[in-house]
Order: structure tokens, then sequence, then C-alpha cells
């Protein structure tokens, strides 16, 4: 059938099941826009207040869901503006589709209005991007690109449009998923590929070898990475660690991948890991990590980290092998099919000794109760007791993240919404609606500071108007407290620029988009707050005001020894 | 410290835009410069070859060849190993002669590294030369006694010797195929 480019992509969206769209039209977009009209009893449509909204919705969408998030730009500085987002979900692994348009082909390389070369910009960071010239190229571009997205190790990709491919007519068949793999260029992709390429199976050799390890070993230690959540193997996972009877880091790409109430978890791992995870990988003899990259928040000391243990590596991204750390061992593969695998041949073990000496150590920080202040644990501990367990947390960049991941416990991958890898401040909001919307049946809170906060509070209004019931919790310290942290204890409290000492005063602006808010400074007001938001029933801010000079504890500083707490 | 030497990176790509500039974003995001440069396409018109040489040790160029491999564009990265693998490259060399005895002379030399002349005018003579590092490099030597106006060179390419090709399926192969994961 002929249709026009415009119209063909909303099929190939339809053939993806896609139902839901975050984005922000503009002129060279106008075409697709037209469609959508179309379409709008099939594809919702979210309007942010900004593209960075926009991405991070559709990154949190997929982070939750676990399907692929979809995003629309228009050209120029809608597409700039995406890039940060498209980063964060680089950074993470996470599957999203953004979809730009471009001038005109007659106009391309003239630097016309609102023309940038997006390709080019984002080349670092998507796993791979396309610029498409003709209506007859968007369908294969388009499948293909939703089969690189959700495959393997995920990520993001951009498909960038030029106006007049959207706007020309060309063949368009609907093709069902399944068979996107024998058509177009997909099918020469898959023919490219050695034979194992359909069902890549880890090599039986490895497992064996790790098999032995683990036989061997008397002090395992096993790291839950971000790979564990986003190849949804937690159940293989548990099955694993339990089969070992080893003691679980978990990372905070990891949060949800295990369990936080196992008693076999330690806590975080890293810069501000838990003393048990960071003192169970200085003492450990085998080091297995599933689908972490031994980032350096996490190893901090690549020559240091583990060096008296064996470290065995599992990972579904080769270049990820040996790139941080120098391991022992590596497997290649998707977590799931290589933990069913090891669990299969492995038979019970048991470490009593060895997780005696692992948990006389903390699993978590005691922090302070806090008497009339609000303290940042007070607060966390509130949102537990109130809210139910399977509540999805997303929260922002700097203290409250690590308090929040610290203090909660999560329990099924998707669970926790965070940017482990980039450090988006500003995250948080757009990836909390996202996911309200991927996930209408369960409760979403925010968890953000008063800096990350102010980046993009204007989603607020988004949220409004699609009445997406998003709970933010502010930790309100009236500084960017992660920096003033690092200038109190490393840069001789110097203050520098760090203060924020300014408006707006969060609950009228939680009322200026026609939403609802509270300032609190201890727990009754907190609860008090709470039990408003659930009966108020739509978005809602909760301002807490706690002390400027609470810190992150423990710390160890960046490129120390993971054992050399500088605070405890 | 491992020992910083020159790598041979043959890499085979898709045969379309942009995909150079993915390649050589690799090497600058790590700060290498990239020595030599050739590129050409294969046997089949959608498959290019590009040839690069670069200066660093193991570990990085087993890093860099892994991410090359991630690129949807790239086919295969393969190291080759200079005690296993011809490496060939052009050289052109333009000199300024003023008298026919000063051309007779850089015929006679290009004779001796069989250099062949490719143009010749009243006041220019200009070789070409296919040769290895080495090769080229010492006619380069002595044609500077006669004053160079202009060199310039392909960029080396090389090839491994014996039955062994970059098409060979091996389990790193398997490997990094899956490690690009398509799907």
């Amino acid at each position: 059938m002929k249709m026009r480019g415009a119209a063909i992509l909303m099929n190939c969206l339809l053939e993806q099941e896609v139902d839901t769209i975050f984005g922000y039209p503009g002129g060279t977009i106008l075409n697709v826009y037209d469609e959508l009209y179309n379409y709008r009893d099939k594809i919702k449509h979210i309007l942010t207040a900004h593209e960075q909204g926009a991405a991070h919705a559709a990154d949190g969408y997929a982070r939750s869901t676990g399907k692929v998030g979809v995003c629309f730009a228009t050209s120029g500085p809608g597409a700039t503006n995406l890039t940060t987002g498209i980063a964060t979900a680089y950074m993470d692994s996470s599957p999203v589709v953004f979809i730009t348009c471009n001038v005109n082909e007659n106009l391309m390389g003239k630097d016309s209005f609102q023309e940038v070369d997006i390709t080019g910009i984002s080349m670092p960071i998507t796993k791979c991007n396309y610029l498409v010239k003709s209506a007859s190229d968007i369908a294969d571009v388009v499948r293909e690109a939703f089969a690189v997205a959700r495959s393997g190790r995920p990520g993001p990709v951009l498909i960038d449009i030029l106006k007049n491919a959207t706007a020309k007519e060309a063949e368009y068949e609907f093709l069902p998923r399944e068979k996107h793999y024998s058509s177009g260029r997909l099918e020469t992709l898959m023919k490219r590929a050695s034979d194992n390429f359909r069902t890549p199976s880890p090599d039986e050799k490895d497992i064996d070898t790790l098999v032995d390890m683990i036989k061997e070993s008397k002090k395992p230690l096993l790291i839950c990475g971000g790979g564990v959540v986003r190849g949804r193997a937690q159940s293989e996972f548990t099955e694993f660690a339990e089969k070992i009877d080893s003691p679980v880091a978990i990372t905070v790409m990891g949060g949800g991948g295990f369990k936080g109430r196992n008693p076999l978890t330690t806590g975080m791992i890293g810069m501000h890991g838990s003393q048990a995870s960071n003192m169970a990988c200085d003492g450990c003899d085998l080091l297995i990590a599933v689908g972490c990259r031994f980032s350096d928040r996490v190893a901090l000391n690549p020559e240091l980290f583990a060096k008296q243990a064996k470290i065995v590596q599992i990972d579904i991204d080769r270049s990820e092998i040996n790139k941080n750390v120098q391991t022992d061992h590596h497997i290649i593969g998707d977590a799931k099919k290589v933990l069913s695998m090891l669990n299969e041949r492995l038979e019970s073990q048991h470490h009593d000794e060895w997780k005696k000496y692992v948990f006389s150590f903390k699993t978590e920080t005691e922090y302070d109760e806090g008497g009339n202040t609000l303290t940042p644990k007070q607060i966390l501990s509130s949102i537990a007791k109130l809210f139910p367990d399977d509540t999805i947390v997303s929260t922002d960049v700097g203290q409250h993240q690590m308090w929040a991941i610290q203090h909660f416990h999560f329990d099924y991958a998707g669970q926790l919404l965070t940017s482990g890898g980039f450090g988006t401040m500003g995250f948080g909001l757009g990836a909390a609606i996202g996911a309200k919307v991927g996930n209408p049946e369960k409760t979403v809170i925010h968890i953000t500071g008063d800096g990350s906060f102010r980046m993009n509070c204007n989603e607020l209004c988004t949220e409004q108007y699609y009445d997406v019931p998003v709970i933010t919790f502010i930790f309100d310290n009236r500084t960017l407290g992660m920096v003033r942290q690092w200038q109190n204890l490393i840069y001789n409290k110097h203050f520098s620029q760090t203060t924020l000492d300014r408006g707006p005063d969060f609950v009228k602006l939680a009322e200026a988009y026609g939403l609802k808010g509270k300032k609190v400074s201890n727990v009754a007001e907190l609860e008090e707050a709470i039990k408003e938001a659930f009966e108020w029933g739509h978005g809602y801010v909760v301002d807490c005001m706690i002390d400027m000079d609470e810190m992150v504890r423990p710390m160890v500083n960046g490129g120390g020894h993971i054992t050399e707490f500088i605070i405890k | 410290m491992s020992t910083v030497k020159r790598w041979t990176l043959a890499i085979l790509v898709d045969n379309e835009a942009g995909v150079l500039s993915q390649v050589s974003r690799l090497f600058s995001r790590k700060g290498y410069n990239i020595e030599s440069l050739a590129v050409g396409t294969t046997d089949s018109p959608d498959t290019s070859r590009i040839t690069v040489e670069i200066l660093t040790d193991i570990e990085h160029i087993t890093l860099l060849s892994n991410q090359l491999r991630k690129l949807f564009p790239v086919h295969s990265v393969k190291m080759l190993d200079e005690d296993n693998s011809i490496r060939r490259e052009l050289i052109m060399i333009k000199l300024l002669v003023s008298t026919g005895e000063r051309r007779s002379e850089i015929i006679q030399i290009a004779n001796i590294f069989r250099a062949q002349i490719i143009d010749v005018s009243l006041g220019s003579i200009t070789l070409a030369m296919i040769g290895d590092e080495q090769k080229n490099q010492g006619l380069e030597n002595i044609l500077k006694e006669f004053g160079i106006a202009e060199l310039v060179r392909t960029g080396a390419v090389s090839i491994e010797r014996g039955i062994q090709t970059i098409y060979d399926k091996t389990k790193e192969r398997g490997e990094f195929d899956y490690g690009k994961n398509v799907l």
C-alpha cells in the first residue's frame, strides 16, 4: 500500500506495539505530528514541558516496564535538548528509540533554520543511529532500530528523518515483529553474524571453569550489577546466590536485581557502599560480578580492587571485559542464560564462617534518628512505612539518591529508576512521569534534592495536565549537598557556589502548576503531608527541610582503596 | 606497564556514509593519534577495509578492538601481527629539477629502488614507489638531498601471509558478534 513517510512511521510504531510516545513538536516534525493526529486513538502522546523531560520520561518508561521507550523531537534545538537524556539512557543501557526530524534534503548542510547534525552529535551516546533520506527506507530503519535498542545490551538508538522523507509516499506492507529479522538490512545483519548469532549460548567450557572455581572458593562474593536488572534475571540470580550461599553486594544500577531484604544482601558497594560490602570485597577469595562494569564509583581504585581475589566477570558485552578491572575469568552471555546454566551445574555450598565474618560489619549505615529536626533517615523510614512495598522509586542525583538507595529495599527489577552512570541531575521527575504512565497501577514516588528539582521542575505541568499522580519528596537542605559534602571533607570547607539560599518556594510552585504541596520540618508534619497526598490523589510535592551538613556515610574517596573510609 | 609499539588493525566495514568518522572517533576519544590510515573497498563493493596503525600497548589495543567491534557497521576487526603479515604503502615524491644532469641522477636512483617515474615536466620529476616502511624511508632519505617539493603517502595496507584471512570464523568472532548483540 502506498502511504506517506509519516504514516509509514506510525504503522511501524504499531508493529512494535508502541502505545505511548513522549515528545515535543516543531517545524520539521510537523508531518509526523499531523499523522499522529490520525492515529490518536491508538498512540497516546505525552507532551512535556521540555524535550529533556520527554527523553527522561521515555527512559523511565523503558526502565520500569522493560519495553522500548519512544521519544519524538524536532530538529535543531529540539534534537540537542534530547542529548542529556540520550546520554543518560546510554550510560545505563536503557532501550529508548529517539525519533527526530531534520530539514528538507535541499536545505541540508546549509546552516538552515533549526538545522543540526544530530546523528553526528549523538554518535558517541547511542548504540547506533540512522539518517533517513527517503520514505522507502523508513520501515526498514525503524524495524532495525527497535531490534537494536532492545536486544543484547540494550541502549538508545536515534533515527533522524528528513522532513521531505516524511512527506513523500512509499510502499508499505504491515510486517509482524517476528518477521522483521528476515527483512531489509536486519536480514543482512543476521547473515553477517556467525552461526551462533540467533541462539547465543555461553561457552560451556567457560561455565565449567567457573563451577570449579566456585567449588574451590571458601569466601565468595557476588556483585549484582545493572545487567541483572536489564536482563530481568532476578530469579536466576537469587537461586545462584542461595546455591553458593554467598553474600551479595548490590551496585546502584543493580538495585532491584536482588531482593534488598534477602539475608544474603550486604547492601550497596563502592564509594558509599556499606561496610559489609566493602570489607567483603577486600576479604573474598572469589568475586563474581554479574552485569557489572566496575565503574570508578564501584571499583574506586582498579589496581587495588579485590586484588587478593580471583575476579570473574559475567557480561553480555564483550567490550566490558577487562575494561576497568583486570579479571581472571569471564563468561560472555545474557545473565539469565548464564546463571541458569550455572545453576544446573552447581551443588549447594555452605559458607557460614565467611558469612559470619562479612555480616559482623554493618550492612546499613546507622544514621541519626534525629530529635525534633527532620533527618533523611526519618523521611525515608516514614515513606517506607506508609507506601506500598512495590512503590516505584525514581531519584535525581546527589545525597538524596544515595540515602534512598541505601535505605530502601528494592524487590524487583525496574523498581528503582536512577541515573547511575551519567549522574544526571533533573532525571527524576521526567523518569517518574514515564514510569507512572507505563505502570498506572503502581504508586510512583520521586525522591529529589532542592538542587536537582530546580533543574527540571517544569515537568510539574506535565504531571498536572495528564494527571500523573507522582509524589515528589524534596530533601531540601538549601545546598548542593553532595558537592558540599566533598567541600566539607576534602576542600577545606570552601563552600564555593554550592549554597542555594534562594527561591522558589516549592509549595507555591506546585500550587502555581495546579498541584498541591507542603513544607515539612518534622515527622508528624511529614506523615500528615503523605496522608494528604494520598487523599488528594494527584501530583504532590513534599518539601522536607533537612540540615545542610547531613552527610552520606560511609564514604571512600574517589580512587581510594575500597576499605579506606574517610567517614564511617 | 606493557610496552608501546606499533599496532596494525584491519577493519572491515559497511561502505556507507559516516562509518569512517565512527571508527576514527574511537581513536580520538582515547587520545590516540592515527599514525597511518588507508581506506578502500574490498572485492565486495558494499564492504570497505580500513587499515589503521597506532602506537599503543596490548591492553589498550585490545580494548579499542573490542569497542570497534561493537559498532554496527563494523563486520570484523583483526589485529595484524607484524611478523606474519605484509605491509605496503605507496609513496609519491615530486622534485624540482633545473638541469638534465640532476634529472638523470634521480632517474638512476629511481631505477635502483625500482620506483616508477610517473610524471616529467621541464622543471619537475615525480616518482612513485610501493614498498614497506624501510624501503620508502630509504628512498625519501636519499631524495632529500635533491630537495623534495612535495611528498604524499597513501597510508599502509596490510594483509596476512598464508591461508589465513580476515573472514575466518574464530571463537573470538562469534563472541564479538554476540557482543554487538543485534538480537
